[in-house]
């Protein structure tokens, strides 16, 4: 292929994504659930796995398995090249300066906990603030409610409006001195909300706070530049980034990383061990103790691959257009209520039936081929502030089409007709 | 949809609809308990009135889905002028129906709940009642679950 030809093809290939194609590469979606074809719509649950990766994983245990950084065999060596290469390729994913400050653990909330253990403690006094918002999943809560024990600091949560946005007015007023650290969800997994992170960031960093992003529900589906952002700590998980469960990121500012305590102690973070002391190696080794997910992360540089190969801005339009197809579609049944409505969202669609709860919405789509999410979704202080005990939830991924919708709307049609 | 109708049958809807003895707390209820399962979000609340060992009146309050709504207002109707140990008999037919953890009793009317079995991760709904009724009787104040601590449901959990 000519240099122009390439160029014209990859410019296609960023412009629309050809789903009929990617759904070809997703082997668990070709089967059929009850008697009907599988429908996916869990997504901000989990997502499935392309081939590439499933076959990345198969190859690794087929050809390249060994423990890494600690041999001197040629398999040793090339799975800690596979590994390291992972490494750079989410460096590169997110934009972080140094693949040094990318550490590998089991997932977003592995991470938190993580920087609330290592750095929170370090940190924390008696009466600071830490801010977070009303809508965080409970990973990114609880574990700061921890910390709070353990440090004397005090918990503060800048509230929603009706539509699913953070408060900013709010955030600016809860902003002071005091505020040592700010957990921001970058994307909200029960209302879909993106928030205007880049901006919050700004304000943050003004009040002297430092600033976790939870990236759980964004990597995916945004373009994440943690430079851009300016963010201390940005997390997520691997597996709804459609790589393997038990692989996770957490990127943090090499010079935070550094002066931070080990999170756990063992193998892999050592330099010198002795009875007496012990002297902890460099980052990131210092935070993976132990042998880790070497298959997993392989698996994610895969999935990041295959992201980067169908253009992140190519996925980012056809998950709007489902987005703003299925609001419609949902919002037209009647008896539906939207929850969540923000301005900004990603393409995660919770709602709630007339006169059904969300388990039974649940078991009657599931009964169609349908899979969606009823419950609290972890957010329970969300459900809370909109008054109901559940939601049900569609989740879009890349792999999903407005057929899909339409039959997630046609099974809610199902749902009215036996509750009718 | 038709094995759908075996779980949703006209009798369950109906009490869904229009549950009986609901938003009730009898007047000189004897035994109270308190029924929650946190990842489902149903929570119920069983008051009974017990003399000389039968159960004179019974009441619920709270909020579910249709099936554990339904279990708790068949539920209320039934064991009503039972003794304690026929009730106790009742709940060992019903849970034995549901879980097939031992002999399925004879449960009358009851018999409508059957279809649930078919539907693991919502056999949790429908015995949520009858353990909090359970839990009343027995006088003991910790809040019930029916939600395993390893659930073999995914509904509502994680995520
Ligand atoms: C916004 C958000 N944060 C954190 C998490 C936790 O992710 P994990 O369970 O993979 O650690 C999730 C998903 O469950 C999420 O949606």
């Amino acid at each position: 292929m000519s240099a122009a030809r390439e160029i014209v093809a990859r410019e296609t290939h960023s412009t629309a994504l050809d789903v009929a194609q990617v759904r070809a590469d997703f082997p668990v979606l070709h089967q059929q659930v009850r008697g009907r074809p599988l429908v996916y719509l869990d997504n901000a649950a989990t997502t499935q796995k392309p081939r590439a990766v499933i076959e990345a994983l198969d190859r690794y245990y087929r050809h390249d398995n060994a423990n890494v950084h600690r041999g001197v065999h040629a398999l040793s060596a090339r799975a800690t090249a596979a590994f390291e290469g992972a490494r750079a390729k989410v460096k590169s994913f997110i934009n972080a300066r140094s693949a040094r400050e990318i550490v590998f653990v089991r997932g977003a909330t592995e991470a938190i906990n993580l920087v609330a253990q290592s750095w929170g403690r370090a940190n924390l006094k008696p009466d600071d603030e830490i801010l977070l918002m009303e809508h965080e999943h409970h990973s990114n809560i609880v574990p700061w409610q921890m910390l709070c024990e353990q440090t004397g600091a005090r918990l503060k949560v800048v509230p929603i409006d009706d539509a699913g946005e953070v408060r900013l007015d709010e955030y600016e007023r809860l902003l002071t001195g005091r505020v040592k650290l700010v957990g921001m969800t970058h994307c909200s997994n029960a209302l879909g909300t993106i928030n205007p992170v880049a901006q919050m960031i700004r304000s943050a960093r003004a009040a002297g706070a430092r600033v976790l992003v939870d990236g759980a529900q964004a990597a995916a589906h945004l373009p994440v530049d943690v430079q851009a952002l300016d963010c201390d700590f940005y997390v997520f998980s691997g597996h709804k980034l459609y790589a393997p469960t038990g692989i996770g990121v957490l990127y943090g500012k090499a010079e935070l990383l550094e002066a931070m305590p080990p999170y756990q102690g063992g193998g892999e973070m050592i330099k010198v061990v002795s009875f007496e002391k012990s002297v902890y190696t460099d980052i990131p080794y210092k935070f993976e103790a132990g042998t880790p997910h070497i298959a997993g992360a392989i698996g994610l540089g895969a999935a990041i691959d295959y992201l980067k190969d169908l253009g992140l801005g190519a996925i980012e339009r056809h998950e709007q257009d489902l987005l703003a197809y299925a609001t419609r579609a949902l919002a037209d049944v009647p008896g539906v209520r939207l929850i969540g409505t923000a301005r900004h969202k990603a393409a995660i669609v919770s709602f709630a039936l007339a006169g059904v709860h969300p388990h039974d919405i649940g078991t009657i789509v599931d009964h169609e081929g349908v899979a969606i999410r009823v419950g609290h979704h972890c957010a329970m202080p969300v459900m809370r502030r909109f008054g109901v005990p559940a939601t049900a939830r569609a989740s879009f991924a890349l792999y999903n089409t407005r057929a899909e919708v339409d039959a997630l709307v046609a099974a809610l049609h199902k749902v009215k007709e036996v509750f009718r | 949809m038709s094995d759908l109708r075996a779980l949703y049958e006209e009798v369950i809807l109906d009490h869904n609809r229009h549950p009986r003895n609901f938003l009730k707390n009898p007047p000189g209820a004897t035994h109270h308990a308190h029924g929650f399962n946190p990842l489902c979000g149903d929570e119920f609340s069983i008051h009974l009135k017990v003399e000389d060992g039968v159960v004179r009146d019974a009441g619920f309050e709270g909020a579910g889905c249709a099936i554990s709504t339904a279990s708790a207002s068949l539920m209320t109707e039934a064991v009503k002028g039972k003794t304690v140990a026929e009730v106790e008999a009742l709940f060992r037919g019903v849970h034995g129906m549901l879980t097939h953890e031992g002999p399925a009793g004879e449960v009358g009317k009851l018999a409508v709940l059957a279809g649930v079995q078919e539907y693991p991760m919502r056999v949790k709904c429908a015995t949520l009642a009858w353990h909090t009724m359970r839990a009343a009787l027995e006088q003991r104040a910790e809040t019930v679950t029916t939600e395993d601590p390893i659930p073999n449901c995914g509904v509502g959990h994680a995520s």
